[in-house]
């Protein structure tokens, strides 16, 4: 260590008395002021009123500035960045919110065009079936009333076809009783003997 | 001593340059006060200087400023909570001034302030102080609990508190000690390495081919002083942030 081998008393006695007690050895024959070469610099006592009246005054205004002028405009600083970047964050978020409900708005449109888009489509085959099913109906129905009118035909020709046969079986009858019998055989009697033979 | 003007001690002498003397005291503005004033100067005007602008996106030397303001707060928010920042403009105050009063001691011829244990004793006093006045008029009496740990046996209880005021009492003396030996010791070390270059070069050639070792070591050391410049002034704010913590909450 670095040990004082001496103090230097004369230039500020009243203060440093007791410094000289604790300290110890006294070098013989300081005459020379407090910084001799002797002390050891730091440890002379002669210079520390000087230094902590100093001390006081530069660190005393070196606080109040960096408190009143210093501290609240770098603070400032700090809490409008902090402020900015949250402020940025959450108009982010709102806009992503927007846009976010933008494509929720788009895909609903979307899905009811789709809906609408089926809707159309469906009434539309829907309507061609009905006028297709009508079409058809028109078409079986003029088609049934032609058959009917076919078979009425056929039935009213079927039905003279048979008045006929019976009067072509009278005539053949009453040919076959000439030729046969030679004389001639009543109408009245020749019908009931056809209409007998054809139940 | 070999040459008076390698003599390491020669830069911790304090010169008067305006002699002052009031009622016996000698109050002369000395080289001292004056690396005092330009150390107030210096950090002062730094901070003021490159916060000036106010950008939203800091440039360099704001950001450099902005650092030191948020690594402050962040270390007392860290040691002593919330309820400690109001002790934030202290604590940047006293780190600010021992770190540039470090590093502008660093400079050739420039004079060290912290390298005066009255000059960080000074500091460790208002630290202390501040904590022991503010301790009590926020707890009173309570404050003494800082004293007496809980769950410690009764039998126990007196050695723990002596032990616990010894180690209260010691906290100014550490504080202020740690820092002017780092700085004094650092310095005078720089010192002798680098009389060492002067003195081996007045002897010739052999000399100035010896005095390499010493120069590259006087470089070596100057990056370690740096280092040490920083450091202390670091473990000077935490101490202090963590002694504020006990002011704040002395129930351990």
């Amino acid at each position: 260590m670095f040990v004082t081998s001496a103090f230097a008393q004369e230039s500020a006695p009243s203060a440093d008395t007791s410094h000289a007690a604790t300290e110890g050895e006294t070098h013989s024959g300081t005459s020379v002021p407090a910084e001799a070469h002797g002390t050891f610099p730091p440890f002379d006592p002669a210079t520390f009123p000087s230094q902590l009246l100093w001390l006081a005054i530069t660190f005393g205004l070196f606080y109040l500035f960096l408190k009143r002028v210093v501290m609240p405009r770098v603070g400032g600083i700090i809490d409008v960045r902090n402020d900015r970047i949250t402020q940025d964050l959450d108009q982010a978020a709102k806009l992503k919110g927007e846009a976010d409900a933008a494509v929720a708005a788009y895909e609903q449109e979307l899905v009811e065009a789709k809906t609408k888009a089926n809707a159309i489509g469906q009434q539309a085959n829907d309507a061609a079936k009905a006028e297709a099913e009508t079409a058809r109906k028109k078409v079986e129905a003029a088609l049934d009333a032609k058959l009917g009118e076919a078979e009425a035909r056929i039935s009213s020709i079927k039905a003279n076809a048979m008045k006929e046969v019976g009067s072509i079986a009278e005539d053949t009858a009453s040919a076959i009783v000439e030729a046969l019998v030679g004389g001639k055989a009543s109408k009245a009697e020749i019908a009931a003997a056809v209409k007998s033979v054809a139940r | 001593m070999a040459a008076d003007k390698v003599d390491p001690i020669h830069q911790f002498h304090i010169n008067k340059l305006i002699p002052i003397d009031i009622g016996g005291y000698d109050l002369s503005f000395t080289n001292s006060a004056l690396f005092m004033v330009a150390t107030v100067i210096v950090a002062a005007g730094f901070l003021f200087l490159t916060t000036s602008s106010r950008s939203l996106v800091p440039g360099r030397l704001q950001s450099v400023s902005e650092m030191a303001y948020e690594f402050v707060g962040n270390m007392l928010r860290d040691a002593a909570g919330t309820q400690g920042m109001k002790f934030f403009p202290l604590v940047f105050s006293l780190f600010m001034f021992v770190l540039v009063a470090n590093l502008l001691g660093l400079f050739p011829y420039f004079f060290t302030v912290t390298s005066h244990i009255i000059v960080t004793f000074g500091l460790a006093v208002l630290v202390i102080a501040t904590v022991v006045v503010y301790g009590f008029m926020k707890h009173g009496f309570g404050f003494l609990k800082l004293f007496v740990p809980h769950g410690v046996p009764v039998f126990l209880l007196p050695l723990v508190v002596l032990i616990e005021v010894i180690s209260f009492v010691s906290r100014p003396v550490s504080l202020s000690v740690r820092l002017f030996a780092n700085m004094l010791a650092g310095h005078i070390t720089l010192k002798v390495f680098s009389g060492f270059v002067v003195s081996l070069s007045a002897l010739g050639a052999v000399g100035v081919a010896g005095s390499i070792l010493p120069l590259a070591m006087a470089v070596a050391l100057t990056a370690l002083e740096l280092l040490v410049a920083f450091l202390q002034a670091y473990v000077f704010a935490v101490l202090t942030c963590m002694y504020l913590n006990d002011a704040l909450h002395p129930g351990h």
